[in-house]
C-alpha cells in the first residue's frame, strides 16, 4: 500500500475515460434510446388510435346496417299496403262492374218484357177486333171505334 | 507446491514468499538510479492493465454506439444499452441536478471498476506464468487491488464534487457554507473542521472500501491457490474452494463497483444541495 505517481497517472486516465464517454459514447446512445422510446410511444399511441377508430367504424357500420334494414322493412311495408290497396280497388271495381252489368241486364229484361207485353196487348187487341169482326160479320168502322178498342187494349 | 511456487520465479520457497511475490507490483521508479518503490515510482502493471481494460470498455461501447439505431437494436447494442440505461436510471434516482456529466461519470466508474475487479477471476498464476514468459516478474493483474488506482478514482470524484459545489453555489457560496453549515456562523471553526473531515472522509472511504475488498479477495485467492501445494487432495480442495470463493467474489466485484458508483453520484448530488 504505497502511494506514488501511479495515483496521478490513474486519475488522469480516469478523467480521460470520463471525457470520452461523456462526449463520444453516451450522447449518441442516449439519443438512440430516447428516439426509440419516442418511436415506441408513438407506435402505442397509433395502435390505440387505430383501435378506437376501428370501434367507431364498427358502430357506424352497425348503425348503417340497422338503418338499411329499417328502410327495407319500410319499403316492404309500403309495397304490401300498396298491393292490398290495389287488390281492394280491383275488387271494388269488379263488384261495381258486376252490379252495373246486372242492372243493365235487368233493365233490358224489363224493357223486353214490357215490349213483349205491349206486343201481346196489341195482338190481343187485334185478335179481339178481328174476333169481333168475325162475330159481327161486318166491317166496323175502325176509326169510329178506335177509342173504344184502345181503351180495351189498355184494360187488358 | 513445486509447480505453483515455480510461478514465483527463482527465489521464493515458502508460502510467505509466494504471497509476497504475488502482492508486489511491477514498478518503474522514475528517480534515476533508484530501484526501490518510492513516491516517484509508477506501477506499470496497474497502469497497463487498467488502461487496456479501459480501452476495451471504450471499444465495446464504441462498437455499440457506432451502429446505434433507434430501430431494433442488435444484441451488443441492446446489452450496452441495458447496462448503461440501468446506470442512467440509478443516477437519475440519486441525482436531481442539471449536470449531464453525472451519468458518464457513473458509467465510467461502474463499467471500469467491474472490469478491473473481474481480473480477479483469472487465476493469478496463469498471469504470472504468462508475464514471466515475456520476462516481466511481479505482475499484479487486479488494478483495483492497488490503492493508487482506487484513490485516483475517488480523488477525481472528490475534485468533481468540489467542482459541482462551486458550479451550484459559486465559489463564495461554497466557502460560505464551509464556515456556516451546519451550526451557523457563530461556530465557524467547528463548522470548518467538521466540513473538512466530512469532505476528506468521502474519497478516502470510497477508495479504501474498494481497495480493501479487492485486496482481501486477492489474498483469499492466494491462500486458496496455496492449498494446491499440499499434493493431489490439496489441489482438488483448492479447486473447490477457488470455485466457491470465485462465485462469491462475483457478487463482491459487482457490488463494490455499484457501491463506488452509487456513493459517488450521491456525493456529487449532496454537494449541489444548499444548506
Amino acid at each position: 500500500m504505497n502511494i506514488n505517481l501511479t495515483l496521478f497517472a490513474q486519475a488522469l486516465m480516469f478523467a480521460g475515460f470520463i471525457w470520452v464517454i461523456a462526449t463520444k459514447i453516451w450522447p449518441p446512445l442516449l439519443a438512440a434510446i430516447e428516439d426509440r422510446q419516442k418511436k415506441i410511444a408513438d407506435g402505442l399511441a397509433a395502435a390505440d388510435k387505430a383501435k378506437s377508430e376501428l370501434a367507431a367504424a364498427d358502430t357506424r357500420v352497425q348503425e348503417e346496417v340497422k338503418a338499411a334494414r329499417a328502410k327495407a322493412s319500410e319499403i316492404i311495408e309500403k309495397a304490401n299496403t300498396q298491393a292490398n290497396q290495389m287488390i281492394d280497388k280491383a275488387k271494388d271495381d269488379a263488384l261495381a262492374e258486376a252490379a252495373r252489368q246486372r242492372a243493365a241486364a235487368l233493365a233490358e229484361i224489363d224493357s223486353l218484357s214490357n215490349r213483349a207485353k205491349e206486343e201481346l196487348r196489341k195482338q190481343v187487341a187485334a185478335l179481339a177486333v178481328s174476333g169481333a169482326e168475325r162475330i159481327l160479320k161486318r166491317e166496323i168502322d175502325g176509326n169510329a171505334h178506335k177509342a173504344l178498342l184502345d181503351q180495351l187494349a189498355a184494360e187488358i | 507446491m513445486i509447480q505453483l511456487l515455480a510461478a514465483g520465479g527463482e527465489g521464493p520457497k515458502t508460502p510467505t514468499d509466494y504471497i509476497n511475490h504475488h502482492l508486489t507490483h511491477l514498478a518503474k521508479d522514475l528517480t534515476p538510479n533508484v530501484s526501490s518503490d518510492t513516491f516517484m515510482a509508477i506501477h506499470l502493471d496497474t497502469m497497463v492493465t487498467s488502461f487496456l481494460l479501459g480501452l476495451l470498455m471504450m471499444f465495446g461501447m464504441w462498437v455499440a454506439t457506432r451502429r446505434a439505431t433507434a430501430g431494433v437494436p442488435g444484441r451488443w447494442q441492446a446489452f450496452v444499452e441495458l447496462v448503461l440505461e440501468f446506470i442512467h436510471g440509478q443516477t437519475k434516482d440519486a441525482y436531481h441536478g442539471t449536470s449531464k456529466l453525472v451519468t458518464p461519470i457513473a458509467i465510467t466508474l461502474f463499467c471500469w471498476i467491474i472490469m478491473m475487479n473481474s481480473m480477479d477471476f483469472i487465476p493469478v498464476d496463469f498471469i504470472a506464468k504468462a508475464t514471466e514468459a515475456v520476462g516481466l516478474h511481479n505482475w499484479r493483474p487486479v488494478p483495483t487491488a492497488d490503492v493508487n488506482a482506487t484513490l485516483a478514482m475517488s480523488i477525481t470524484v472528490f475534485f468533481l464534487m468540489i467542482g459541482f459545489a462551486i458550479r451550484a453555489k459559486g465559489v463564495g457560496g461554497f466557502i460560505h457554507e464551509l464556515f456556516t453549515a451546519p451550526f451557523g456562523p457563530w461556530m465557524a471553526p467547528a463548522n470548518l473542521l467538521l466540513n473538512i473531515v466530512e469532505l476528506l472522509s468521502k474519497p478516502v472511504s470510497l477508495a479504501m472500501r474498494l481497495f480493501g475488498n479487492m485486496y482481501g479477495g486477492e489474498i483469499v485467492f492466494l491462500l486458496i491457490w496455496m492449498l494446491a501445494s499440499a499434493g493431489f487432495v490439496g489441489t482438488l480442495a483448492s479447486a473447490v474452494f477457488g470455485l466457491g470463493w470465485g462465485l462469491f467474489h462475483i457478487l463482491i466485484v459487482i457490488l463494490q463497483a455499484f457501491i463506488f458508483m452509487m456513493l459517488s453520484v450521491v456525493y456529487l448530488s449532496l454537494m449541489e444541495e444548499h444548506h
